[in-house]
């Protein structure tokens, strides 16, 4: 019995993400990836002639930092309309008269968007990959596809991040909130050091407070060390996919507890 | 189960305000029964707080006191939404999908496989009336009547045992209000109770056996729709006539204190009591008149709405 409960529980948050899946392809969100197959060309035909012997760096450099830079700009915008979206049109209505709890919903329209970004990165890590075997850089592929799973993790990061301010603010301040975590979040050691540099305690415990609830995306800057062909071992992977689902998992309980409460009027 | 719905004391108040914030009381102390079966019809004016009771009821308002149980179930219990439909006021679905992929979707919430849906999804859209080519249509081109039907045939998905209406006729033309109102009888015939928020009386007096009406938010009537219509007072006779003027009858509506009134196919003629009736007859036979028809006059639910919400 118990046990049935539970399968219908995740076959709903399921079927809630496969239609957040449709619903971002119906939108249109994966033309990005035409600009940026465009870019990607133009960049391994036209710069291996200017930078001679760069080439490699230069497609691994531009192509992991597109890939996350495409990747935020649909996080943040779609991740913030996810529920808003579906509040202002009141399409939430049908939704939870059916059997369908509010923390189902939140989290099937995350899984749903993370899906987005998974293909979304992919086909741009396929692409990067291309240009690489196009200017014979081949033998980094290993540290560039290590690089695209930590930006589809810090994308993942952005996205709850998104979700969790919608739950409670519009959509433009969220918007603004998330692109400032995520600026903050890539200075976030610099925060550690700017607070133990300080002489207060008290300047001391407000920023080593935010540095602790920031999230920490320089972590996922793994992208320079991609272009030099490095590996990380597999502990810190490990190491950091857990602090990635522990900090996911927390922002979704908060974002939960606040949508729980709202009214639809 | 006796009551299919029992809502007890239900009160909502709306905050309003930035900084300082106003309370606004759209629902008050609000108890009320229906019973399975039936077609309830839930009436009041605009902003009376049908619609927020129906929110209530659905989990997408919390109510600020009281509570209210559906199916023997409290309102906060999701699971109990497995036998429930609704249908919300001017619908609006994802405008991405098709009506038949919306059903789809629906139907795969709870748990219906495909040959199912598939079937099911038929099934509803051709009972709701939409035509077979606009099935594969996406939303966004559908026109407000048609987001109506689909709609209804989304609240339907599950064979829910009863189903809310919130003012399940508007943006529908006189036909579609018509079909509408057949789907709704039909549903009653198969066992399903409709909960029903409308202000349109026709189709409270065509479809309704109980009714409640709301006014600013509290309960001012409720019960049969026959006993509340039935007046307490001396049941009155309209009597219509033809091929006289009213100056032949202006005499005996002086004495009986009948009141005359003409109409374009004759003369109309209301007496206040059934013994009136004869005398009446004679007066017209003794003038020469013809008889068109003889009928009681009920109060008008009209008149009844317009007492209890306090609207003219």
């Amino acid at each position: 019995m118990r046990r049935s409960s539970n399968t219908n529980y995740l076959t709903q948050i399921f079927v809630i993400a496969k239609n957040a899946f449709r619903e971002a392809v119906r939108d249109r969100i994966l033309y990005n990836l035409v600009i940026f197959v465009l870019l990607l060309t133009g960049a391994a035909i036209f710069l291996g002639e200017l930078t001679a012997g760069q080439e490699v760096r230069t497609i691994i450099n531009l192509g992991l930092n597109a890939i996350l830079l495409f990747g935020a700009f649909i996080a943040i915008f779609v991740g913030v309309g996810l529920v808003s979206k579906e509040i202002e049109k009141r399409t939430v209505y049908a939704i939870f008269a059916k059997p369908v709890t509010r923390s189902q919903f939140l989290v099937g329209k995350y899984l749903g968007l993370s899906l987005t970004l998974l293909v979304n990165t992919a086909v741009m890590g396929i692409g990067v990959t291309l240009a690489l075997l196009y200017v014979g850089g081949g033998d980094r592929l290993a540290s560039v596809w290590v690089a695209v799973f930590f930006v589809f993790l810090e994308l993942c990061v952005l996205t709850a991040v998104a979700i969790t301010f919608s739950s409670f603010s519009t959509p433009a301040l969220s918007a603004l909130f998330t692109f400032f975590i995520f600026v903050i979040g890539h200075f976030s050691s610099s925060l550690r050091e700017f607070a133990a540099a300080l002489g207060s305690a008290g300047a001391k415990a407000v920023f080593g407070t935010i540095y602790y609830i920031m999230p920490n995306l320089s972590l996922y800057g793994f992208r320079t060390q991609a272009a030099y062909g490095l590996l990380p071992d597999a502990a810190a992977v490990a190491a950091i996919t857990g602090y990635t689902i522990v900090y996911i998992a927390i922002l979704l309980s908060i974002a939960n507890f606040i949508f729980s409460r709202r009214n639809f009027k | 189960m006796e009551h299919i719905v029992e809502i007890q004391d239900l009160s909502k108040d709306y905050e309003t305000g930035f900084w300082k914030k106003k309370k606004v009381r759209a629902l008050d102390g609000l108890s009320l029964r229906v019973e399975p079966g039936q077609i309830f019809g839930f009436l009041g004016g605009n902003g009376a707080g049908k619609t927020t009771t129906i929110k209530i009821l659905m989990g997408l308002l919390f109510p600020t006191s009281g509570t209210a149980r559906i199916l023997g179930r409290d309102i906060g219990d999701t699971s109990m939404h497995r036998e429930i439909g609704y249908c919300p006021e001017n619908p609006y679905f994802y405008d991405y999908l098709t009506a038949d992929e919306l059903i789809n979707y629906f139907g795969e919430i709870f748990g219906l496989d495909s040959a199912r849906r598939k079937e099911r999804s038929a099934e509803l859209l051709t009972k709701v009336g939409l035509a077979e080519k606009d099935w594969n249509k996406q939303l966004r081109k559908y026109s407000k009547g048609m987001l109506q039907r689909v709609g209804l045939a989304q609240s339907l998905i599950n064979d829910p045992k009863i189903v809310f209406l919130d003012e399940p006729m508007s943006g529908l033309d006189p036909v579609g209000r018509r079909e509408i109102r057949e789907l709704i009888a039909e549903l009653r015939s198969s066992g399903t109770t409709v909960f029903m928020s409308t202000h349109i009386l026709s189709d409270v007096e065509a479809l309704c056996e109980r009714v409640a009406i709301l006014r600013r938010g509290k309960l001012a009537a409720t019960g049969r729709l026959e006993d509340l219509l039935a007046n307490s007072e001396q049941q009155a006779f309209e009597i219509n006539v033809s091929g006289i003027s009213a100056a032949a009858l202006r005499p005996f509506a002086a004495s009986s204190n009948a009141e005359l009134f003409e109409k374009p196919t004759g003369i109309s003629l209301q007496v206040n009591s059934e013994t009136e009736i004869d005398a009446a007859l004679k007066a017209v036979r003794g003038s020469g008149g013809k008889l068109l028809s003889v009928q009681p006059v009920g109060r008008s639910l009209e008149e009844l709405f317009v007492e209890k919400t306090g609207t003219a």
